[in-house]
């Protein structure tokens, strides 16, 4: 086979840069691989690392720092049959961290090589996430107060399944560089190396000691088998193929009149556990099955289980442009956290709007009617309270009719919910 | 036959899915996380991807990768989301990526708000790259928008090769609304124009003229290069002056130019009226009520509802608002989009109502001003 090495630009690196050895250590490895370069992607992040794509005849994308992981997650995921290979320097390694780790609990088969030369070679050798805190660097003394990342064992906490620490210059790289592109899962290594054109003007930093330094480093628990897993793309096919599609939304069927012209505003003033966003939905539904149009504006806490739960809703003959409520025909009130949140409106609400409340909801003086349900004394649970409303209203065919809203109760439920809720509509009649 | 009941954000998910969308990826936030879990209950049971990022730079970055793969690309976010993306948004522009990218816009600044709308994002979209070249932004009205603007805006980023936004509000995203689907004038599906697999291929070149680049998906059996840096056709990072002007006015030109092709708007027009109401987005729904409202008095107006808010139409502004004496502007924010129709309409009395406390701007605060003038 042949060099996967792009002839018409060769490597750049400063002389004696350990990053010359690791691109002709990766085109060696490709080539016992018997890779063509359409087979291959080379993702390159920013730096000195980032130069690879331009020196190789493959695929390639050199994207902004520290996000080559997200291109070449989406990459592998549109394709995957083709070999990702992600270079990224220590630099990457910092400001892309968070994608780092969520590669490794992912486990997509791509191979990440970090380029660890321990200082940000281009833009004038300052401190990276790897810098011991000992070395003389471009930042300088900020260093000294920042320990090392000891990427490796990270990355095997993170749930990486294959995680190596190897010298760019030991001798069994291209077999190592070859186990890790082999490996059907996320595989990383951290390469260290020598940047002669920054780091090692002011630091000693040979070949020697970095084996050396390896070689004391405390290793990595036993990982291999607790994060052994299958690979990402394949596991998510596999998932997404017994996912059911969902069906198409359904037009709903006019069966009914509506009781009332106009535009009909309602607002349903609650609390959470109340179904108030579900009883907004029925009456639009409730609306549409009467061939109205109808819109849903819905309020409530970012805490969905205490707080207030609001539903406003307008039914109209026409489109409806605005959604605000201006003129409510109706107002349900049921808890104080909703009667709180509309204190002002409430106030301000003149003769013509009906107001239905639960007993001992205070409201502000206003002028509507209102109209007073006791629910506890009636035994309705707390959360059909918004319902049984709608029955009331249903009962005097005011916004909507019985027909209405049991129209809307058959599009929102399946059967047995339609049953229970059936049963608490249809004791508004018993008395 | 019969209308069904559906917010924005599921109506923007289903649109994307009608335009060939394929895959998706976001993160959480209101209020945009409805079209992440409708994308999710879409996309894989028909073969496509829907992923959650670890963050909104991992979301759009698979969203990068995988359209240069050759897949229909969409993101979802907010506000806080979008000052996130700004560095991969800047990718797509230069390096020509086509993704969709959906801002369900809330009041801000920062984290503001996350249930209140807003549309204070509006030169932030279009500004919010390095290099400040033009992007494509759309305004929906109502859900029927949010689904016929999302294909619309899949059909824009495939033709010009380029990210092109939908500026959606929570107060439509999260409102659910009857719809006829059927009833819908949907465009005919757009794919990106693909290079001859057996010609010489330069990743940015244009032939004859053209603006926009063939494209070759990478992974495939030619070789294609992608790159961030200042590049010429080939793909490779370079320092040619020359070569630089001529694609990043190429950038420039394709977007800008074209803008005819894809001017979106609608009208209300009141004979005799002698103010003209421009809005956008939410507001215009308000504004439709306040000049129906005053259709019949002595202070009529008439109401242009601008949906592609960036690049500029200029000519459409220039041509509806000539007959009028004045223009009313409102909007959701504290004067952004205002600004351009000064730029636009330079010597025309232009009365400017903004507001920003969460709400929706009311009909009746629109009608005083058009009474006011
Ligand atoms: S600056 Fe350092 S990393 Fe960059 S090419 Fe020179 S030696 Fe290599």
């Amino acid at each position: 086979m042949d060099s996967l090495l792009n002839s018409n630009r060769p490597p750049v690196f400063c002389p004696g840069c350990s990053h010359d050895r690791v691109l002709h250590a990766l085109d060696q490895a490709l080539i016992e691989m018997g890779f063509a370069g359409k087979d291959v992607a080379i993702v390159t992040d920013i730096g000195c690392s980032g130069l690879f794509d331009t020196f190789f005849n493959t695929h390639a994308l050199h994207g902004l720092h520290g996000r080559a992981l997200t291109y070449a997650t989406g990459i592998k995921m549109a394709r995957p049959e083709l070999k990702v290979i992600v270079t990224m320097g220590d630099g990457g390694l910092g400001i892309g961290g968070a994608h780092v780790l969520s590669t490794c609990r992912r486990n997509i088969d791509l191979t990440l090589l970090i380029l660890n030369n321990f200082n940000y070679g281009m833009t004038g050798g300052q401190c990276s996430s790897t810098t011991p805190q000992e070395a003389a660097v471009g930042s300088g003394f900020l260093n000294k107060l920042e320990k090392p990342i000891d990427i490796c064992q990270v990355a095997v906490a993170a749930g990486a399944p294959m995680v190596s620490r190897v010298s760019a210059y030991q001798k069994d790289f291209v077999p190592t560089l070859k186990e890790a592109i082999t490996f059907d899962g996320f595989s990383m290594l951290d390469i260290w190396g020598i940047c002669p054109g920054r780091y090692t003007r002011r630091n000693k930093l040979t070949p020697k000691n970095i084996e050396a330094t390896l070689a004391q480093l405390p290793e990595l628990p036993d990982f291999k088998s607790r994060n052994k897993r299958m690979e990402y793309g394949k596991a998510y096919r596999q998932e997404a193929a017994s996912q059911k599609a969902p069906s198409d939304p359904v037009p709903i069927a006019v069966t009914c009149a509506a009781p009332q012209s106009g535009r009909r505003e309602v607002i349903i003033l609650g609390g959470a556990g109340q179904r108030i966003i579900t009883a907004g939905e029925l009456l639009c539904l409730a609306g549409a099955s009467a061939g109205c149009h109808a819109t849903q504006k819905n309020d409530y806490p970012i805490t969905v289980m205490r707080g207030h739960s609001i539903s406003e809703i307008i039914l109209s003959d026409e489109e409806i442009e605005y959604t605000g409520i201006e003129n409510p025909a109706v107002v349900i009130a049921l808890a104080p956290e909703g009667v709180n949140r509309r204190k002002k409106m409430l106030a301000g609400l003149p003769s013509k709007t009906h107001v239905i409340k639960a007993a001992g909801i205070e409201l502000p003086p206003c002028q509507a009617a209102v109209t007073e349900i006791d629910f506890r004394d009636r035994k309705i649970k707390f959360q059909d309270w918004a319902l049984t409303a709608l029955a009331v209203l249903a009962h005097q065919s005011e916004i909507l009719t019985m027909d209405m809203l049991k129209a809307a109760l058959k599009l929102r439920f399946k059967q047995a919910v339609y049953e229970t809720a059936l049963a608490v509509v249809e004791t508004v009649f018993a008395d | 036959m019969g209308m069904s009941l559906m917010e924005g954000n599921e109506a923007i998910g289903r649109g994307a899915v009608a335009a060939g969308c394929n895959f998706f990826a976001g993160y959480p936030i209101t209020p945009a996380t409805t079209i992440y879990n409708t994308m999710l209950k879409l996309l894989p049971p028909k073969g496509g991807i829907c992923l959650q990022g670890e963050d909104e730079i991992a979301s759009i970055g698979f969203c990068l990768g995988a359209a240069m793969a050759g897949m229909k690309s969409m993101t979802a976010t907010s506000g806080p989301g979008i000052s996130l993306y700004s560095e991969q948004i800047s990718f797509a522009i230069g390096s020509e990526i086509p993704i969709v990218i959906i801002d369900v816009q809330r009041l801000g600044p920062s984290t503001g708000s996350a249930t209140r709308g807003a549309d204070g994002d509006i030169q932030f979209l279009r500004w919010g790259n390095s290099g400040g070249l033009p992007v494509i932004v759309l305004a929906p009205v109502n859900v029927k928008d949010c689904y016929v603007l999302t294909m619309q805006a899949f059909n824009l980023a495939e033709k010009y090769r380029c990210p092109v936004f939908v500026a959606a509000n929570k107060e439509i995203s999260m409102t659910r609304e009857t719809v006829d689907l059927e009833a819908l004038d949907l465009p005919s599906v757009v794919e990106r124009k693909m290079a001859d697999a057996n010609a010489s291929f330069l990743p940015f070149a244009t032939k004859d003229d053209r603006l926009v680049p063939d494209f070759l998906p990478l992974g495939g059996t030619i070789l294609v290069r992608q790159t961030s840096s200042t590049h010429g056709p080939d793909g490779y990072i370079t320092t040619d002056p020359e070569q630089i002007e001529k694609v990043l006015e190429r950038l420039d030109a394709k977007i800008k130019i074209n803008i005819s092709e894809f001017t979106y708007y609608d009208e209300y027009v009141v004979p005799g009226a002698d103010t003209l109401v421009i809005a956008y987005g939410v507001t215009a729904r308000a504004a439709k009520v306040a000049v129906k409202e005053l259709r019949q008095s002595d202070q009529s107006a008439s109401l242009l509802i601008v949906k592609t808010l960036w690049p500029v139409p200029e000519a459409l502004i220039r041509e509806k608002a000539a007959p009028y004496r004045r223009v009313v502007m409102a909007e959701m924010n504290l004067g952004q989009y205002v600004r351009e129709l000064q730029r636009v309409l330079p010597g025309k009395k232009i009365d400017f109502l903004g507001q920003m406390n969460g709400g929706m701007i009311k009909p009746g605060r629109i009608m005083e001003v058009i009474q006011s003038g």
